[in-house]
């Protein structure tokens, strides 16, 4: 295959990505648009005044960032999970499969795919988020960079899920008793420095925690840990997830007998 | 000689140890309409599987027009059209958005695939339902589907896994039609079916696989000479309360009006005529009794060695 022929391919698979996931935007938009709404109605606007401030800030403005992310992760990780597996269920990614499709591409492709919808789920939550307060932007490359790389990392295991997966069960045990744990404890709605040390110490063994807080970083200019370090954690996860998703493409049994 | 597709010593063994394929050597010739036959869970889904990737081999080596998949798999890929025996794509897409993907993951511009789209999608009879959702479609349509959906990318190698399963006989012979002319045209097609009738009707050449080995790769022709004994059916013009005693050597009366005539090899069936001319009985028609191919697919799949010739 030639550069043109494998960019008309990878084009092919993320316009593909993208119309799925479009065409069913009442099961992939609308959702996380109305539980970050509830989120910013409960938290944000009525217990958050109680609360008081987090870290210097209101603490609907320090939830923002949170739910914000929070949404980019469940989105992205849904988005490739749900159509790699259906694909695979419905034998429709043979059609992929036999193709001379390099796997770098198809990769490639699912993880476009998957950091749009995080990012479009993402500006949709900003949206709303801006019904109940004004939002101020400490610095936007590191808010751009770290909803991207969050997103390729999440796309990546939702790959890696969905390749595994046996049945659809499968596809939500990895979101509900992984993901939703570690992101309500990674710092959503609170500062680890209201922990003790000891569970301080917990926490910072939980990655969505780095992810959350240089993205807090990049709206407040606040973060309970170092922003270079998350940015080198989220690289690690991202190369050793690249890596084990182009073998599962090659070698699983799940794809090639 | 280009062979369209060369295994040597192909093997596959599962991981549960389950041995599919024991060093298959199958040679198809370019422009070839091949059968390739055998019964259930025998091999032949595990031989397309590898060639299209699906499948990774145990061992032995397979080239596509010389191409070898250990050196150049993706360009030995790019030369194959396949028909699966199931329906695999996107029962939410249209036949359009199906064929028009598929043209994609090929490298093919979107003008171009919207035009050869068309020509297929008309060709098989489609087009009127290219908007339609693909689930939607009759199991006929789907399986034409599919072909259109092999064929996208022009290749020089189709392999079509049971195409007509399931198919009313109207769109079958239609099918057959279509695949004859898309041979004639140049393209080589390995067919795998389990009606005999096909494979005899439409191939030139076949190879029957049992419990993983290659019994038989020869011609059709060569194939159906290995046939000792052939039984006609014959219809009668007027109803015989008994057969002819001086014909009780040479046919059997089945009810009043329906003889069986046993022919062996070498032999015509010019002297059961003139018997039965002799005693004034009239045939109005007369077919085999059983597909020719079937009976000897039914022997080599039996015991190969015995039925070898």
């Amino acid at each position: 295959m030639n550069p043109i022929a494998m960019l008309i391919a990878f084009m092919t698979i993320v316009i593909k990505e993208i119309t799925r996931f479009t065409r069913i935007w009442q099961q992939t938009l609308v959702p996380p648009a109305i539980s970050t709404l509830l989120y910013f109605v409960i938290f944000g606007n009525l217990i958050g005044p109680r609360i008081g401030q987090m870290d210097g800030f209101d603490y609907m403005d320090f939830l923002v960032p949170g739910l914000i992310l929070m949404s980019v992760i469940t989105a992205s990780y849904q988005n490739v999970v749900s159509s790699f597996f259906g694909a695979k269920w419905g034998k429709s990614i043979e059609e992929i499969l036999v193709s001379p499709t390099p796997n770098l591409i198809i990769l490639l492709a699912y993880i476009c795919g998957g950091v749009a919808r995080g990012v479009l789920v993402g500006l949709i939550v900003t949206s709303v988020s801006l019904l109940f307060t004004d939002l101020s932007i400490f610095n936007g490359w590191v808010l751009a960079s770290v909803v991207v790389l969050t997103a390729i990392l999440f796309s990546l295991g939702g790959f890696i899920n969905a390749v595994f997966a046996k049945t659809f069960d499968d596809v939500s045990i990895v979101p509900t008793f992984v993901l939703l744990p570690l992101t309500y404890l990674g710092g959503v709605f609170y500062s680890i420095t209201l922990l003790g040390d000891f569970w301080q110490q917990v926490s910072k063994a939980n990655p969505i925690l780095y992810m959350i807080n240089a993205f807090r970083y990049g709206f407040l200019g606040i973060t309970d840990v170092s922003v270079f370090f998350s940015y080198g954690m989220i690289l690690v996860f991202i190369m050793v997830f690249f890596a084990i998703s182009l073998y599962l493409l090659s070698h699983s049994k799940g794809l090639r007998a | 000689m280009t062979f369209a597709l060369k295994t040597t010593n192909l093997s596959k063994t599962y991981g549960n140890q389950i041995e599919a394929l024991k060093g298959v050597d199958l040679n198809v010739e370019e422009g070839d309409f091949f059968a390739l036959l055998g019964p259930n869970g025998a091999g032949k889904s595990t031989v397309i599987g590898i060639l299209t990737s699906l499948v990774l081999k145990t061992a032995g080596e397979v080239e596509i027009f010389g191409v070898s998949i250990d050196h150049n798999f993706k360009k030995a890929k790019s030369f194959i059209g396949v028909v699966p025996q199931e329906f695999n794509f996107n029962i939410f897409e249209t036949p359009l958005q199906i064929i028009c993907n598929q043209a994609g993951y090929y490298g093919i511009d979107r003008r171009t695939a919207l035009q050869r789209s068309e020509k297929y999608l008309q060709l098989l009879g489609l087009w009127d339902k290219r908007n339609d959702i693909a689930g939607h479609l009759s199991g006929g349509m789907k399986r034409r589907l599919m072909i259109a959906r092999a064929l996208i990318h022009e290749p020089r190698l189709l392999i079509l896994d049971e195409p007509t399963a399931g198919v009313d006989i109207e769109i079958r012979r239609s099918m057959w039609e279509f695949l004859k002319n898309i041979n004639s045209a140049g393209t080589t097609i390995i067919l795998t079916t389990h009606y005999l009738e096909e494979a005899e009707h439409l191939c030139r050449n076949i190879g029957i696989i049992n419990n993983g080995a290659l019994v038989e790769n020869t011609s059709m022709r060569a194939l159906l000479r290995q046939l000792n004994l052939e039984t006609f059916v014959l219809d009668l013009e007027t109803g015989l309360d008994e057969l002819p005693a001086a014909l009780h050597s040479i046919a059997r009366l089945v009810d009043r009006s329906t003889l069986e005539v046993d022919i062996k090899r070498g032999e015509t069936l010019n002297e059961v005529y003139d018997a039965l001319s002799a005693a004034s009985i009239h045939v109005t028609s007369m077919r085999n009794k059983s597909n020719r191919l079937e009976q000897l697919f039914v022997d080599l799949t039996r015991n190969p060695r015995e039925a070898s010739p």
